[in-house]
């Protein structure tokens, strides 16, 4: 048992050596994650600040003067553009100076004074309908306001009171950097854990591995801890980032979130290991990864909610270990929920290691024989 | 000679006996022996490209995954989220409050008896929000300052949002009706004195407000993005590593020839996915598209060079496969899903992101084909980006040339 935890250690000693002689790949586990959780941190939002509008006011009235007060008053909106037309309009659109343009009619101020329906016009480019569809709501609500103060301002009859739980301010930010720090390991811990091998035989290597007195659940003990090690490494650095850069606030307990990333890089390692075992080289190994990759990320529910998908892909989404890391992150990050409320996410994850780290281990030896 | 080089460069020989041939009475300088050799190149890397069949995958396999989740899978539009109701005022005002949710189409209500059985469906998040009428209901409505809570999961908080803006607007418009109708106190006597202000929305652009109209022509520039600048920097740089791109340069074949060889059988790897999304979006997802199909080849193409450029540079720059594709994932992949303006807007980033995400090609590129497919051809955005594009080429794609010819010397 000593002789097999020393061949083991020893084993990771040449691994971590082996990674981090080069000062590139120094630079390159590291950096990146820190980069990227500052840059979506900032950039994965899909809360409207800025809205550039145009107005096209054919009244000319104090009302309407005062409604587009209303509108500058909320901090969103701000004006790139008076326009003197309707055949205005699609200028300012098609070129995206303005996100949207308000369309006052000239008889706006006559309908209000005769206590008729006032139409306003809203044209909005939805080229990216999210982010027209949000403007839309944001413009309803101030002239939802507005008419309240119309009204004399007594307040409207019916007020909806609105408590969000976990995220109280409903920041996307808030629900992606605990995605994060599942996800932006995930891409290097799979990518490392391909290549080890397929390495190894490019290089010739594996046959000296062969003669050593190693059998191969050893040397595949030997490649996965130091990549483990990696992964945890960089999921602590988008955690601090999370933590305090962005100042967002832990509900949960360190352990239990660890013990969920834990299980998740080590189903990531037997996936990037099973990978490495049927890859002929390198070459190969990253490519099959990237493939591997890129559904893993987009059907994770990191980007886009799996309740959205289809029926058939959100069963397909049952394999895919990252699903489970990001909803356990965010529960435990967020809703400070206990190892016992994620074990429906810890399930998948375990099967998905005793799975894929035998297979490995098991594709190794076939292949060495 | 040049045959010797296409020897050199391969460690598999016996797969370009046909190269040979063309080659042996060709050895004229100038125009004809730059061709010749820059055909026998290409023919090299073609085959090289075919005889691994991990490239076809992501050259072409890629491409469909990637269409069809993006196309099937990944929807940002909040469609039937599920919204508990616990009623504790039973009389037939509360009632009538909640029957406005059921007629939105992007809310289902479902009807629970007690806040406790509502609260352990949101822990379970079976529900995505719980509206609640508390016993007071009609007695404060009466009075004019009725109340009804709304507790949203904000683990997503777009959803959630939006979730937030329906439930309101339900029942503001309940609210509303009621008032007109002379039903609730307070409010009701002025409200006839001054009309009010309607919303008369028009979405240009997207007529079926569905997000698959932007993120399909959005998958053009990711996949362009992949083929031109991951799997070029991986290969390139496999063969800076294996010592064969040397093996080249002692031949007589110069560096824009090497480049050139390189950049053609990839750029037709591109073009083939970029036909499959085209057919894609036509057929399978009837995305509109109002601009030109000759600008969008045109303009695609250009991007394919950037891209391409930038796989070359990586390459050239790391000579290492695992770094190289590190950093093409980082430079080009990530940015263009994340910082392009592909799922998030840039609009609403802070001014140092956003000043990232107009460094990049990739937005450029983004702004264009999107605009190409669902609003037309608009000539001025058409020449500014691609002029941008035209620079981030020649700039690209001339220091790939510069670096490998530093390699030569």
């Amino acid at each position: 048992m000593l002789d097999f935890l020393h061949r083991i250690v020893s084993l990771c000693r040449k691994e971590l050596l082996a990674i981090f002689k080069d000062p590139a790949n120094r630079v390159i586990l590291v950096v990146p994650s820190l980069i990227e959780s500052f840059l979506f941190g900032y950039a994965a939002t899909y809360d409207l600040t800025n809205v550039p509008y145009a107005l096209l006011d054919q009244s000319h009235g104090s009302a309407s003067t005062e409604l587009i007060a209303h509108l500058d008053g909320t901090g969103v909106f701000h004006r790139v553009a008076m326009l003197r037309t309707q055949s205005d309009i699609a200028g300012v659109i098609d070129s995206g100076d303005a996100l949207i343009v308000i369309q006052i009619g000239p008889r706006f101020e006559q309908q209000l004074n005769a206590g008729e329906s006032a139409p306003v016009q809203l044209i909005l480019d939805a080229r990216n309908s999210n982010t027209a569809g949000s403007a839309a709501i944001y413009v309803g609500a101030v002239i939802d306001s507005f008419n309240a103060t119309l009204r004399g301002g007594t307040g409207p009859p019916l007020t909806v009171e609105s408590r969000a739980w976990y995220n109280p301010n409903l920041e996307t930010r808030w629900n992606l950097l605990p995605g994060l720090i599942a996800a932006l390991s995930m891409i290097q811990t799979l990518m490392l854990s391909a290549l080890s091998v397929a390495r190894e035989r490019e290089n010739g290597t594996f046959d000296q591995l062969l003669v050593t007195p190693f059998s191969p659940t050893e040397v595949m003990i030997g490649k996965a801890i130091p990549i483990i090690m990696i992964g945890l490494t960089q999921s602590t650095i988008v955690l601090l980032v999370a933590l305090f850069w962005f100042n967002i606030p832990m509900a949960g307990s360190l352990v239990t979130l660890y013990a969920g990333l834990g299980l998740f890089t080590i189903a990531s390692v037997g996936m990037g290991l099973s990978i490495s075992a049927v890859s002929a080289n390198m070459q190969q190994a990253m490519l099959y990864t990237f493939m591997l990759i890129m559904p893993l990320i987009l059907l994770s529910g990191l980007t886009t909610p799996v309740r959205n998908m289809p029926q058939f892909l959100q069963t397909a989404t049952l394999i895919n270990p990252l699903r489970f890391a990001i909803d356990l992150a965010q529960r435990v990050y967020l809703e400070g929920v206990g190892l016992l409320t994620v074990v429906h996410d810890l399930i998948p994850l375990l099967v998905i290691s005793a799975i894929t780290l035998p297979l490995s281990a098991w594709l190794f030896r076939n292949r060495l024989l | 000679m040049s045959k010797a080089g296409t020897e050199a460069g391969s460690k598999e020989p016996t797969a370009y006996k046909s190269g040979k041939a063309d080659n042996g009475h060709e050895r004229h300088k100038g125009i004809r022996g730059f061709r010749s050799r820059l055909i026998s190149l290409t023919r090299k890397e073609i085959r090289q490209l075919l005889r691994d069949r991990s490239n076809l995958v992501i050259g072409i396999g890629l491409p469909l995954v990637l269409i069809l989740i993006f196309g099937y899978g990944l929807s940002l539009d909040v469609r039937n989220a599920t919204v508990a109701v616990v009623l504790e005022d039973p009389s037939p005002m509360a009632a009538d409050v909640i029957a406005g949710l059921e007629l939105s189409a992007y809310i289902s209500p479902v009807v629970v008896t007690s806040m406790h059985d509502a609260q352990r469906l949101m822990l379970a998040r079976e529900v995505d929000a719980i509206v609640q009428v508390q016993s007071d209901f009609s007695r404060r409505l009466t009075a004019g300052n009725a109340q009804v809570q709304l507790l949203l999961h904000g683990s997503d908080a777009s959803r959630a949002l939006i979730i937030r803006s329906y439930v309101s607007g339900a029942l503001g418009q309940w609210a509303q009706r009621q008032s007109d109708q002379g039903m609730v106190a307070g409010a009701g006597v002025d409200s006839t004195a001054s009309g009010s202000v309607t919303l008369i929305q028009r979405m240009w652009f997207n007529a079926a407000n569905t997000s698959t109209w932007y993120l399909v022509p959005g998958l053009i520039v990711l996949i362009m993005t992949l083929v031109g600048a991951f799997l070029t920097a991986m290969v390139m740089a496999r063969e800076w590593e294996r010592g064969t791109l040397e093996a080249l340069f002692v031949s007589p074949v110069r560096p824009n020839e090497i480049l050139l060889a390189k950049i053609i059988p990839y750029f037709m790897v591109g073009m083939l996915g970029l036909g499959m999304c085209l057919l894609a979006a036509r057929f399978l997802f009837e995305v509109p598209m109002y601009g030109s199909l000759l600008i969008v080849l045109g303009s695609s193409m250009l991007y394919l060079l950037v891209a391409l450029g930038l796989g070359l540079l990586i390459s050239s720059v790391t000579r290492n496969q695992f770094l190289a594709s590190q950093l093409a994932l980082i430079t080009s992949f990530m940015p263009a899903l994340m910082l392009s303006g592909f799922f998030f807007d840039l609009r609403n980033v802070p001014t140092a992101i956003h000043l990232i995400g107009n460094a990049l090609p990739a937005t450029y590129f983004m702004e264009l084909i999107r605009t190409l497919f669902l609003a037309g051809d608009i000539w001025p955005l058409i020449f500014k980006n691609c002029a941008i594009l035209a620079g981030y080429a020649v700039v690209l794609l001339g220091l790939a040339r510069v670096v490998t010819r530093k390699k030569l010397d």
